[in-house]
């Protein structure tokens, strides 16, 4: 458990973003419901919840990702502060709002450059050219991620002869090299060993006295070593929200204790 | 309750092991016998065709033209006629059938109309190639003026290869995983970007192989230029693309008239005297050869290319 012993007050905490009223449909099939939720700033907030509940979905409205294919619709507004603009609103371009937040998913998925193109991509897409300058940033990206001890030498290498652990924390660095406001990870070790689970978990936490992070896992022994704020979703709604440790031990709904002791899920 | 058979009688399990290991040995005798029936014929036919023609298979054969003596007959033209179509071919081909194929892929909404293409693009594959020829004689020769040029037998196998290309463009697009996409889109790079540094390079292994496997299709192609008035008997070449006074580059090759390695081949087989015959043999072996080194080349080229590109 990552709270502090006296937790402050959440309304004196910081927000860094909001999902208010958010709807969400597939088609005509309704994924999410009215989900009012805030991701407070520098913190790590898991979304738990069994599998088809609809957090992967909420996640993936943050970045928009659901624009990319047809007969996806979204009401209501995530709210991104300080400048408190409404990413879901269509006069904002998906494309803006992937430049400013990260992800990284369920599965490494590298592209089969180079481990240094790989970093570099982002900031390649972001207009940058100096060559010094994206060395560097690839660099402090791959140092952030807790990569580049193990890369430093063969960084022209293909991204594909790393392990599945070195993967991840490369798309990891990949994510973190623009610098993004807010940091999405899904489902980041389902596909990982528990070794590698382990060095990455360690790594979300020690990445957010840099970045905010919200992070979709199912599984609760990760959400709770990780986590500061915890939501567990059922059938597209938001159940209950709070400190991690209080939603793990002092529960207030009936339904989040069964999930959380194994009585269901 | 009917008396249940043991399952566990070891006598029983060996036998049935033992039939069914005979059942598989039969099947791979099967399958041996129509495997070498099917290499055997094509040896059979490839031997004969070698013992014809390779005595014929000189230096002169290669730069002599075709002449009425048949020993100093030669494939000069035939082989530079299908080299100078195969470059229009291919011009034309590659550029069309790639930015379709990525058309279709990346940006058509899928609803009925893109369905409907995508049927068509499907039958035009297997629509026969004298058909081809037809609408090129009514389209290139007669309503454009073209003339049975080198462009015109250019544009006909483009024609007739367009679908290949397109499929073959399209199924390699296909095999790029949604999640490659997604990081790229992710990272916050436009559609067209996505295709440009992703899509495009990492398909461009399958693309490759369809474009030669379509053109090592063209190569043989005989009807469709048949139709559009390939000359028989040519005693030049087309004009050189080089020239040695501005502008220096000249295009009058493509409006040429020309004859192809299947025109020269069929034209001799034509003939009763059995020298020709050897001739047609000699010709063959080399259209033969011309096919198998653009497949090696293809193959090659795919191992080449996707040794770097793994998911």
């Amino acid at each position: 458990m990552n709270a502090p012993e006296a937790k402050p007050d959440l309304d004196s905490l910081p927000i860094k973003a909001e999902a208010k009223q958010l709807n969400f449909y597939y088609g005509a099939k309704q994924a999410l419901k009215q989900i009012d939720l805030p991701i407070y700033d520098n913190k790590v907030t898991a979304l738990i919840g069994p599998s088809g509940c609809g957090k992967s979905t909420f996640l993936r409205c943050f970045n928009r990702m659901h624009d990319l294919y047809p007969g996806n619709r979204y009401e209501g507004e995530i709210r991104l502060y300080p400048d408190d603009v409404n990413l879901l609103a269509s006069a904002v371009d998906p494309i803006e709002v992937r430049m400013r937040l990260s992800m990284v998913f369920q599965k490494p998925n590298p592209f089969p450059k180079s481990i240094f193109e790989n970093v570099a991509y982002g900031l390649r897409v972001r207009g940058l050219k100096n060559r010094t300058e994206l060395e560097d940033r690839v660099e402090q990206a791959l140092r952030d991620a807790a990569l580049f001890g193990e890369v430093q030498d063969r960084l022209q290498d293909l991204a594909s002869n790393l392990s599945g652990g070195q993967q991840q924390r490369l798309c990891i660095a990949r994510a973190l090299a623009s610098e993004p406001e807010l940091l999405l990870f899904d489902e980041p070790t389902s596909a990982l060993d528990p070794i590698a689970t382990g060095s990455i978990e360690e790594l979300i936490h020690a990445l957010r006295d840099k970045v905010t992070i919200l992070i979709v896992t199912h599984n609760m022994q990760q959400a709770a070593r990780v986590s500061d704020f915890t939501a567990y979703m059922y059938l597209g709604e938001l159940i209950e929200f709070g400190w991690t440790d209080d939603v793990f031990f002092r529960p207030k709904q009936k339904q989040t204790e069964d999930y959380i002791t194994g009585r269901f899920g | 309750m009917p008396k249940q058979r043991s399952t566990r009688d070891l006598s029983l399990i060996r036998r049935l092991i033992r039939s069914g290991k005979r059942n598989e040995t039969l099947f791979i005798a099967t399958g041996l016998a129509a495997l070498a029936l099917a290499v055997l014929t094509f040896l059979a036919l490839f031997i004969d065709m070698l013992i014809d023609g390779s005595p014929r298979l000189t230096a002169e054969f290669f730069s002599n033209y075709a002449s009425r003596k048949a020993e100093k007959a030669g494939i000069l033209a035939a082989w530079v006629g299908t080299f100078t179509v195969m470059l229009v071919t291919a011009a034309v081909a590659v550029p069309l059938g790639v930015m379709s194929g990525i058309y279709l892929e990346e940006y058509a909404p899928k609803n009925r109309f893109t369905d409907l293409i995508e049927i068509n693009i499907n039958n035009l594959a297997g629509v026969p190639s004298i058909v081809y020829g037809l609408l090129a004689l009514g389209m290139f020769v007669h309503t454009f003026g073209m003339g049975a040029s080198v462009a015109t037998a250019g544009l006909t196998l483009a024609l007739l290869i367009l679908p290949v290309v397109i499929v073959a463009t399209r199924e390699s697009i296909r095999a790029i995983p949604g999640s490659i996409r997604e990081a790229a889109y992710a990272l916050g790079a436009t559609r067209w970007q996505t295709v440009q540094h992703h899509v495009l390079p990492y398909s461009m292994p399958g693309i490759l192989t369809g474009v030669i496997i379509g053109l090592s299709r063209a190569i043989g192609e005989t009807a469709p230029i048949v139709i559009i008035g390939a000359v028989t008997f040519i005693a030049f070449l087309p004009g050189s693309p080089v020239q040695s006074a501005p502008p220096f580059i000249s295009f009058d090759w493509l409006s040429a008239p020309f004859t192809a390695m299947p025109i020269q081949i069929f034209n001799w087989t034509s003939r009763p005297d059995a020298a020709f015959q050897a001739n047609a043999s000699a010709a063959a072996l080399v259209l033969v050869a011309m096919t198998v080194v653009m497949n090696g080349l293809a193959i090659w080229l795919r191992y080449r290319l996707r040794r770097n590109i793994k998911w």
